[in-house]
């Protein structure tokens, strides 16, 4: 199945969770938030959280800025 | 003396408010603040494939300075709120500096966007810090529906243009009962000291220290000047005069 991360589309296989998506997409263990089809996941729920096929991921850290 | 910055019941010994934007790398990134003395800090909050590992956030939790992540690069009222939404996820906090601006080229806030999104925030149980247009109508605005502070511009976003509009900044400072931080434009120390001497809580600068020529210099002389500009206030400037007052006694 696909899905839209950061941006780009993705094959995923079906089944993916949330967590597994992260440390897929090389993100640092502290410091990210994941937005799925616009709604914040929240970390507590990262595991039992499956991408949808179709789905919109959004996986953020912070960085210099402002 | 004793004479804290107070922002949502937090206090703070420095009244400057730094950005981390524009440094060439970590190292004078972390000289500069150090020497600014800051306690408070801004970072944005990006994709993570495009930027990789960062680490400053590892660099202000060492340093001890409270992490205030910005909406910056968000043009719409739903998409500063989700932004803020993912750095109190990513950050654990509900601190947000708010940042919804129109284009690219003015970097200017959205009245309408800006309003919407604090408005949404404060009821989500948010502690927001408004950046804001030098509108003392709608600074005036932002505190009534509950935002911490207000943060008008001096000028438009890594200009160094200074304070363009002074007796607007008067203005918002003169019946705002939340602390004013001047946000933006300062290109050098005086322009900090004039945004204390016109009344504000506080100074929020980044790009005047990041992209200063000696960045641990300028950052030492930001938080001298907003210092002596808040001093200047408390002790009460001398009335102007057209005329020459000797200081001498006559002859």
């Amino acid at each position: 199945m696909k899905a839209q991360v950061n941006g780009t589309s993705r094959d995923l296989d079906d089944g993916t969770s949330v967590a597994a998506l992260v440390s897929l997409v090389g993100a640092p263990t502290s410091g990210v938030a994941v937005a799925l089809d616009g709604a914040v996941v929240p970390r507590a729920l990262w595991d039992k959280t499956i991408v949808p096929d179709g789905g919109v991921v959004e996986v953020l850290t912070a960085v210099q800025g402002g | 003396m004793d004479d804290p910055l107070i922002i949502a019941g937090r206090e703070f010994r420095s009244r400057l408010i730094t950005g981390t934007g524009g440094a060439a790398n970590l190292s004078v990134l972390e000289r500069a603040l150090v020497a600014s003395g800051t306690e408070l800090t801004t970072v944005a909050m990006r994709r993570v494939d495009s930027v990789g590992q960062t680490g400053v956030l590892e660099l202000l939790r060492r340093l001890g300075i409270e992490v205030l992540p910005n909406t910056a690069g968000c043009r719409t009222s739903a998409e500063a709120v989700l932004t803020a939404q993912l750095a109190r996820e990513a950050l654990e906090t509900n601190w947000v500096k708010l940042e919804v601006v129109y284009d690219e080229q003015t970097l200017l806030p959205d009245p309408v966007e800006l309003l919407d999104a604090a408005e949404r925030l404060v009821q989500d149980g948010f502690v927001v810090l408004p950046y804001t247009n030098d509108d003392p109508v709608l600074a005036l605005k932002l505190q009534d529906i509950g935002c911490a502070t207000v943060m008008p511009l001096g000028s438009p976003i890594g200009t160094g243009l200074g304070i363009r509009n002074p007796h607007n900044i008067e203005l918002i400072t003169s019946r705002a009962t939340v602390p004013v931080v001047l946000d933006a434009g300062i290109g050098t120390a005086s322009d900090a000291a004039l945004a204390m001497e016109l009344g504000c809580s506080a100074v929020l600068l980044a790009t005047a220290v990041t992209r200063a020529q000696d960045p641990e210099r300028m950052g030492a002389a930001m938080r001298c000047a907003v210092e002596g500009g808040r001093l200047a206030r408390l002790a009460g400037r001398i009335p102007q005069r057209f005329w020459a007052q000797a200081s001498s006694p006559g002859l």
